[in-house]
């Protein structure tokens, strides 16, 4: 009794802690998005209210009138979705070998790629913004899409994934006289739908929200994504918030509408990088 | 290594002999070269290139520690460094404990909603960190700002220069980190946390240990190579930050939240001192490696990171 009394005690305490802590978490995002519909004369008059008293859509109409936006949006829809096929085929073709075939040096390979992951861009943005110019890559769309395409990450998660995949049912395959290339397309993919679907979610977010990519290889204004011009209207002298708030609110609401789309799988693709490591 | 006995009749059988040597290669062709084309070759650019004296202005020339040693003597350099340092270090320290807290409360399938608790936790690393520093920036304005404004309505007094004072703006820059990246590694503790057999918590329930000691004797060693990942993620994601300030606080006031990234793009894009700024760059990898093995020696006798 006494046991199933403290267990109640202590649900309710960290209920209480967790409720705060939900608040904190969301009021940011939350504060943003409601100040985005306030009219301009609303959004700093004291006092302030948490919603809006009148609610508007002429930051949006601003916002979305002004200069490139629609451009940026869609170079960004662009890039995010090419970027994505691209990194899941190639990660995914990555995986299955390095999970299901043995060659020399496999291991070695695999050591490497995922050791890249303290080579961030960050590390040699210079000499990739010199690679790209000799490929003819700046200021081109396909040097933000084809680049960041093949991460460790996406290789360790399809690997780790492939290498549960059973051997026996390859092998019968190929005793029916399959060849590799069929194996993979008709029965490797079907199989690996989750691990394609955890790849497509995480590498549209992080192409999404991709700001150093952008910021080294675009600077022709008609090229430009959303992350940068939201950058750019930050650095302006006097920032004109309600139209700013309206842009970010935007640019969030893609990922979010993913990830309520798809939530068991956000879950998966990061559990299944800390399980084994 | 898979088991040997099948695989080999087959392959010895099929004529897909060759195909299966080749088909692998083929499989990682384009990985590799992507790989190669923009990680491994630029590396390696990058290395020689901290040795020049280069710009694109500039006709490239070999000055060998020339760019090292101006570097030890470049205060503002030296200030990002230790503005990074400083910043990594106490950004993982907290991320790590806050996201721990999170899993433990969230992993004890006792109360209802949970699920819902997690999901709203991670709602934050949905954002990019360009839209995380404009919203906080929105939030901690020293005039405008809603916390200034509940502040100062409660006081009746000033507000506090969050992002106009160096210390302050440096202590925001990395609540705000934690606050943005907590729910992330929240996961990845509740995975670690529920790879953990009950039935040892039940023997210890009933050998009558204390919830502090339980935690302490099983469940932290248990969770180690958790822990581990999770500090060699968090230490190699805060060494790159950069977004954050480049809304927050553009790396103000003066240089007091400005890190090594920032000052590496701007020497390099926009003083064109590229080898100077990649000299930088080794030092920033320098750093990162160094960290990323002391954890792995310190925290992973026995993790596995493969």
């Amino acid at each position: 009794m006494t046991n199933v009394n403290s267990r109640k005690v202590t649900n309710n305490i960290f209920l209480v802690i967790l409720i705060v802590l939900a608040v904190l978490s969301l009021f940011p995002v939350l504060w943003v998005a409601l100040s985005s519909f306030k009219p301009q004369s609303e959004l700093f008059r004291v006092p302030m209210t948490f919603l809006p008293e009148r609610w508007t859509l002429e930051n949006y109409a601003s916002a979305v009138s002004q200069g490139n936006f629609v451009r940026y949006f869609l170079n960004t829809v662009f890039v995010a979705c090419t970027s994505t096929v691209l990194s899941v085929l190639v990660n995914i073709m990555a995986g299955y070998a390095l999970a299901k075939y043995i060659f020399p040096g496999r291991n070695i390979i695999f050591g490497i790629m995922i050791a890249t992951l303290m080579v961030p861009l960050q590390v040699i943005m210079i000499p990739i913004f010199i690679q790209l110019r000799n490929l003819g890559l700046l200021n081109n769309l396909w040097g933000i899409i084809i680049p960041p395409a093949a991460t460790p990450t996406g290789i360790f998660l399809a690997r780790q994934y492939m290498v549960n995949l059973s051997n026996s049912m390859i092998e019968s395959a190929r005793i029916d006289g399959a060849k590799e290339l069929r194996i993979f397309v008709q029965l490797i993919l079907p199989l690996s739908q989750p691990i394609i679907a955890t790849i497509t979610i995480f590498s549209f977010m992080w192409r999404w929200n991709d700001y150093l990519w952008p910021l080294i290889v675009i600077t022709d204004n008609d090229l430009m994504t959303m992350q940068q011009a939201l950058a750019n209207f930050v650095g302006q002298l006097q920032i004109n918030w309600s139209n700013l708030l309206a842009m970010t609110t935007i640019s969030i609401i893609p990922v979010m509408v993913v990830f309520f789309a798809f939530q068991r799988f956000f879950m998966t693709g990061i559990t299944a990088g800390s399980v084994k490591g | 290594m898979k088991a040997k006995k099948d695989g080999s009749d087959v392959r010895i059988r099929t004529k897909g002999n060759f195909n299966q040597t080749l088909a692998p290669m083929l499989f990682l062709l384009p990985n590799m070269i992507i790989f190669l084309l923009f990680i491994i070759i630029p590396l390696f650019q990058g290395l020689r290139m901290a040795f020049m004296d280069w710009g694109i202005f500039v006709e490239p020339q070999f000055i060998g520690l020339e760019n090292f040693k101006d570097l030890f003597h470049d205060e503002v350099f030296l200030i990002t460094v230790k503005n990074t340092i400083v910043y990594s270090f106490l950004t993982v320290v907290l991320l790590t404990v806050v996201s721990l807290c999170l899993a433990l409360m969230l992993s004890r399938n006792s109360m209802k909603g949970e699920r819902v608790f997690r999901a709203v936790f991670y709602i934050p690393s949905l954002l990019s960190m360009i839209a995380v520093g404009i919203a906080w920036r929105f939030i901690l304005g020293d005039e405008l700002g809603i916390i200034n404004y509940v502040i100062r309505s409660i006081t009746g007094g000033p507000g506090v220069q969050w992002l106009t004072n160096g210390t302050l703006a440096m202590m925001c820059v990395i609540i705000v980190s934690v606050w943005a990246s907590s729910g992330y590694y929240m996961i990845m503790f509740i995975s670690g946390l529920q790879a953990i057999p009950g039935e040892l918590y039940e023997a210890a329930r009933i050998d009558g240990s204390s919830a502090w000691s339980t935690f302490w004797r099983i469940t932290l060693p248990l969770l180690k190579s958790t822990v581990l990942v999770v500090l060699v993620l968090a230490t190699i994601a805060s060494f790159k930050a950069y977004e954050l300030i480049v809304t927050m606080t553009k790396g103000g006031p003066g240089y007091a939240t400005k890190f090594i990234v920032q000052q590496v793009y701007q020497v390099a894009f926009q003083e064109d001192r590229m080898g100077y700024a990649s000299a930088m760059s080794m030092i920033l990898m320098l750093i990162i490696g160094i960290f990323t093995l002391v954890q792995f020696k310190v925290a992973g006798k026995d993790g596995q990171y493969d």
